[in-house]
Parts: structure tokens; C-alpha cells; sequence
């Protein structure tokens, strides 16, 4: 078994026009740079975003979105320091956005990976972002049906992956990326370090392997917060 | 008439007196953090992050930020002994789980029936609602801080919501600049009141009835 794959660009060749793509991160924290960054390379066009928020500055999401590759955001958030990029696409009405309640959002995933196609939530339950589901009274509270939400890929931040794809994460870097790993039809990878099969004590795998297609190491991730704060863009990122 | 009232700060340590030993609270994005500061002394409050830290700290001295461990505000925090990491739907089971003791969010508009408006004035702009739906349903207790009337003066106190909700029948206390108020059977109740403003001009500037219940504690915060 080999899912080790040489390069950013082989590993993300095969998405095509008009895929689902989940991101993995919580703002930069957890955000695949350097697999987004290849996918803009590659350029595929029509894509639907799932991720909590809507890209920041001119990297990583936003540099899709400036790129013209985005059709929808599924988000919680799409909102961040410098939101330009999606905001005026919004507002041209260039891009459409699905807004997701961000427990919601991480349930519909986790339901998707996990083999349930709708459940219940109190979440929203009687707001504008329930108009139009269906809603159950289970003893005597009033619920929201949601649906599980799945994509045909998910590029996703580890720290450290063996050979297997055993995964871990790097604190708070964990956010999504575990549950979009299950969600995907195909579930990209990009660590820190990969290891030789018993390099992660079995106690500590977060993701087991069985989730992830393929590997990618990058050994020194770069942050967003960081290529923010430096006021980088996408081509500096990657020069 | 007075323009007595309390500075975001002394709502923040007022709503603080009221977090129990061991609660494990979460805080919302903005004024709400500021509650963080005021814990009682010898008093200790779990701090949960809806991106998946249990029990993290304050802010690290500038430049020495790690980005892979914020809170969701974004903001960059530290870790305190007994930390937990965990993913985004275990955090989420967290709240509507029922398990976190308290939410302290900040409002638009709180409505006497318990219904919250925090997360959209109108329908310009881009939305955002983040964790805000979520958050409103599950803890024990779901709380807001904030200024009593809007800056223009109109009361957040109100009959209905006019904004668009973030949940309903969701908040169960109110600290306001002027005053504490439960929200009890679809009616405020006036817990507490600042000892230099009379109760006409309170009723003046609340958008629904106060209802007493008992006595009204005078609302008595230190110089912060």
C-alpha cells in the first residue's frame, strides 16, 4: 500500500471542473496552503467550497475565489481580517453562499462520514436559516432536520500521517479536518512528516488511515496568519 | 434624569460574580471575552473554544503567538494545565450536548420570551452567524451582556426582535449598564437596578415591561 504521492500538483490533478471540495481550518489554523495553492495551479473552475469561513487576504481560499475557481461557499463564517476577495465577488453576486450554522456545518460532515443522511438540531430552529426544513418535535422541544453534506474531495492539514495515512494534528490546527477526512470521496492529505508504519503509537492516531487516498509531505507548512500578517499574496506565497 | 451607567467592563465583572467554581463556560466572540478577566478569586471557570480547546488562557505576549492555537475569535491563546484538543463536531457535541454550564454572548436585541438577535442587523452586506445558533441552545445557562439601549438610544430590551434571530426562547439572564434581568415565564424581571437611576427612567428605557418579582438588589460594581 503506498499512498504517498511525490508532488503538491500530482496529488491534486485529478479534481476536476465543477467538484466538491472540502477545506480543511478554522481560519489559518489547520489550512492546507500549499494543496490549495497547487489546486490553483491546476486550475479547475465551478468548484463548491466547504469550509468554516470564505479565505482571507489574497492566499489559500481567497486566491481561489480571486482566481475566478469558486461557483458557491458552503461557510459559516465568510467573514476575516481582509474578506475582500469573497465580499466583492458576493456582492457582484458572483459567487453564491450557503450559510451554515457552524455546529451544523460540522455535523453535516461528521453525518456524511459517519453514514446518516439527515438528523435533527435545535440549532436555528425558528431563524431564517431554517426556512424551507423540515422541522420534528422530539419531547416536547422543536428541532431542525439537517442533511449530511459530502464532497468528492477534502484537502486536509495534518502534522504528522504514516505510511498508512494514521493521522495527528497540531492543536487547535484538528478543527475539521478529522471530519471532512471521513466526508470525502477522495481525502488529500498534506503532513508535516510521514513515517514508517508504527511511527505513530496507535493510542495517539486521531484519523485512523482508512479515511485518507493520498499523502502529500510538506515539511515546513507555511501559516496563514503569517503570510497575512506579511501582507503575501498567492504568487508570493509560492515563490 | 442621569447618564449613570456601567462600562462594558464592570458588566463584564458583574456577570462574573455569577460563574460558579468549575463551570465550564464559553464566551463569546468580543465584549463577551472580557468576562475572562473578572473570574472571582479562588473561583476557577473552564474556558471552551468552539474550534476545539478546553481550558486555554489569555493572549501570549506579543511575537510569541502560535497560530495553530487560537481561539474563535481567531485571536492567538495559550494553553493552561489540564488543556484539551479536540475536533470541530465533539465541540459542537459539547454545546448542544448540554455540557457547557454557561454562554455569555452579546446581543442586538433580547426579547421578554428569551429570543436572542445577534447576528445580522439586515439583510445587506455579507451574513456571518459562526458558532451563534449553536451556542444559544445546549448550555445551562445562556446569558447576554450588554449595553442597555443601542447607541442611538433605542432600548435591545424589547417586546419582539425586529433583527433577524439567532434562537429562540434561548437566554435566561441579562446583564445590562443598568441593570440585572431575568427572563421568566415570557417576562423580564428586574433582579437588580444601578442605585442613581430611578425606576421610571429604567422602565423608560426598556422596550417591554419589568416586572418585579421580590426584591430589586441594587446593581453595585467597583470602579474598574
Amino acid at each position: 500500500m503506498d499512498k504517498i504521492c511525490p508532488s503538491l500538483a500530482e496529488a491534486v490533478a485529478g479534481i476536476p471542473d465543477g467538484a466538491v471540495v472540502m477545506i480543511g481550518g478554522f481560519g489559518g489554523s489547520g489550512a492546507p496552503i500549499e494543496l490549495i495553492h497547487a489546486l490553483i495551479d491546476a486550475g479547475p473552475k465551478d468548484l463548491t467550497v466547504i469550509n468554516n469561513n470564505a479565505g482571507n487576504g489574497r492566499i489559500g481560499i481567497a486566491a481561489m475565489i480571486d482566481a475566478g475557481m469558486v461557483a458557491k461557499m458552503i461557510c459559516s463564517f465568510p467573514k476575516s481580517s481582509d474578506p475582500r476577495a469573497f465580499t466583492d465577488r458576493y456582492l457582484a453576486g458572483e459567487i453564491a453562499l450557503e450559510l451554515v450554522p457552524q455546529g451544523t456545518l460540522a455535523e453535516r460532515i461528521r453525518a456524511a462520514g459517519a453514514g446518516i443522511p439527515a438528523f435533527y438540531t435545535p440549532s436555528s430552529y425558528g431563524t431564517e436559516l431554517a426556512e424551507g426544513k423540515p422541522v420534528g418535535e422530539f419531547d416536547g422541544r422543536s428541532y431542525v432536520q439537517e442533511r449530511w453534506l459530502k464532497a468528492d474531495f477534502a484537502l486536509l492539514k495534518a502534522d504528522t500521517a504514516d505510511t498508512y495515512g494514521n493521522l495527528t494534528y497540531r492543536m487547535a490546527a484538528r478543527n475539521f479536518n478529522p471530519l471532512m477526512a471521513a466526508a470525502a470521496t477522495t481525502t488529500i492529505v498534506q503532513a508535516r512528516q510521514i513515517l514508517a508504519p508504527g511511527g505513530i503509537e496507535p493510542e495517539n492516531v486521531i484519523t485512523p488511515g482508512l479515511y485518507v487516498d493520498t499523502l502529500v509531505e510538506v515539511t515546513d507548512p507555511q501559516q496563514e496568519e503569517t503570510l497575512i500578517r506579511a501582507g503575501a499574496t498567492y504568487e508570493g506565497a509560492k515563490a | 434624569m442621569t447618564d449613570a451607567k456601567l462600562s462594558n467592563a464592570q458588566i463584564a465583572w458583574r456577570a462574573a460574580q455569577d460563574i460558579e467554581d468549575g463551570a465550564y463556560v464559553n464566551l463569546g466572540i468580543g465584549f463577551p471575552e472580557m468576562v475572562a478577566q473578572y473570574t472571582v478569586e479562588g473561583r476557577e471557570a473552564i474556558f471552551h473554544t468552539e474550534n476545539g480547546i478546553l481550558n486555554f488562557g489569555p493572549a501570549p505576549e506579543p511575537g510569541t503567538e502560535d497560530w495553530d492555537l487560537i481561539n474563535a475569535g481567531k485571536k492567538a491563546v495559550t494553553l493552561k494545565p489540564g488543556a484539551a484538543f479536540f475536533h470541530h463536531a465533539d465541540s459542537f457535541g459539547m454545546v448542544r450536548g448540554g455540557h457547557l454550564d454557561v454562554a455569555i454572548l452579546g446581543a442586538l436585541q433580547v426579547a421578554q420570551n428569551g429570543d436572542l438577535a445577534n447576528w445580522r442587523v439586515g439583510n445587506k452586506g455579507v451574513p456571518a452567524v459562526g458558532g451563534a445558533m449553536d451556542l444559544v441552545h445546549g448550555a445551562k445557562r445562556v446569558a447576554v451582556i450588554t449595553d442597555h439601549v443601542t447607541k442611538k438610544g433605542d432600548p435591545k430590551l424589547v417586546e419582539s426582535c425586529t433583527f433577524p434571530l439567532t434562537g429562540v426562547g434561548c437566554v435566561t439572564r441579562v446583564y445590562t449598564s443598568l441593570a440585572v434581568v431575568d427572563i421568566e415565564d415570557g417576562h423580564f424581571v428586574l433582579r437588580e437596578k444601578l442605585p442613581q437611576i430611578s425606576m421610571d427612567h429604567l422602565r423608560a428605557l426598556t422596550g417591554a415591561e419589568l416586572h418585579i418579582d421580590g426584591d430589586v438588589a441594587e446593581l453595585n460594581v467597583p470602579e474598574l
